[in-house]
């Protein structure tokens, strides 16, 4: 099982502008200046590649911070 | 012209119908009982199929279970048909994947089930001479890949678009016999296909917002689509693509 930690590196490894540094636990991250619709469906990717869960688009939405996501995938498994 | 008159009836006509057992399909296999076709139903879900066959109008309709991507499943398929005057290929699956998530996996299990299921069963159709004079086959292709291309949706358009281009070919080929090949290309229809999906309920809505009729389509505005290029109607229509989509793509 993937770590809080190592779902935070995968989740900031969608992003190309946005310093990897800049991500973590706590980050809002659909306030970060680079997050568009084609990151969102990115990170659905990474999950299910990573984690075999099938995320919604609605869990994105309802997610604030990467660590909701990542407890929402959790919460999948 | 009394009140009977109707240059799109299917009366006399056996049209079978893949993917009948949801969506775009069942609503196409009801609109086609209505109007006076024999229907050949199929889907791999018999609770749901049963509930189309239900739903059918007048007599002689018929049902079959069958795993499309399975070639004796397909060869079974075909062996129990006598005869047609309408084929609809709409048994099909979606999938939202950007470039980088796309392997090799993803391309087969969607061409198997958009592409290479539609055209086996055309093939083996053709081959088997279930097809009358003066058939008329219709693919549920979509705006998806030949007009439309939006983000993630590359393995599914690509599936569509190869569709599109085999429609061209087979309707060239098989105008020998007589047989007409066209393709409905809908944009956004409310179906379980789109539902649930990576796109979020609140995406979809502001996605409906660049639709100059500013609504997504509903089964039957497809439906409508296909009885015409079903029906004598269109004789004169073949290797055109009818693209049903509320004026998204203008
Ligand atoms: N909804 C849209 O926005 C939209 C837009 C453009 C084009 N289209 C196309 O329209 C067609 C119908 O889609 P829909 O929206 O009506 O979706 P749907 O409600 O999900 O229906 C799909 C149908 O395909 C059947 N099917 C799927 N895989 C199959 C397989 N391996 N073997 C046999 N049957 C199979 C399903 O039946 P079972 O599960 O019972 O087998 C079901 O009846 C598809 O080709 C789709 O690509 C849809």
């Amino acid at each position: 099982m993937k770590t809080l930690e190592e779902f935070v590196s995968l989740f900031a490894e969608q992003f190309d502008e946005t310093d990897p540094n800049e991500i973590t636990a706590n980050t809002e991250f659909h306030d970060l200046d680079e997050w568009s619709s084609l990151i969102g469906l990115s990170v659905i990717a990474m999950v299910d590649e990573e984690f075999e869960v099938a995320l919604k688009g609605d869990d994105m939405r309802s997610s604030i911070t990467v660590e909701d996501l990542y407890n929402k995938v959790l919460a999948h498994l | 012209m009394g009140v009977s008159y109707n240059p799109f009836s299917l009366e006399g006509k056996t049209v079978l119908v893949t993917g009948a057992s949801s969506g775009i399909g069942q609503e196409t296999a009801i609109q086609c009982s209505k109007m006076g076709a024999k229907v050949i139903v199929t889907a791999r879900n018999e609770d749901r199929l049963k509930e189309t066959l239900s739903q059918l109008e007048g007599e002689g309709h018929s049902m079959f279970i069958a795993e499309l991507t399975q070639q004796e499943e397909l060869e079974k398929l075909v062996g129990s048909i006598n005869v047609l005057n309408g084929v609809v290929l709409c048994a099909g699956k979606g999938m939202t994947s950007p470039f980088p998530f796309s392997t090799r996996g993803k391309y087969d299990s969607i061409f198997e089930v958009n592409f290479f299921a539609p055209i086996e069963l055309l093939r083996l159709l053709v081959k088997k001479k279930k097809l009358e004079k003066d058939s008329s086959v219709v693919f549920v292709s979509s705006i998806g890949g030949v007009d439309s291309f939006q983000m993630g949706n590359g393995v599914y358009g690509a599936s569509k678009a190869a569709l599109n281009s085999m429609m061209k070919f087979c309707a060239k080929e098989l105008a020998a016999k007589k047989i007409r090949v066209n393709t409905v290309n809908p944009g956004m229809v409310n179906t379980k296909l789109i539902q649930g999906g990576a796109i979020s309920e609140e995406q979809h809505k502001m996605d409906m917002e660049k639709y100059p009729l500013k609504r997504y389509g509903e089964p039957e505005d497809i439906a409508y689509g296909i009885i015409y290029l079903l029906s004598d109607a269109s004789s004169w229509v073949t290797g055109h693509s009818l693209v049903i989509d509320g004026g998204v793509t203008i």
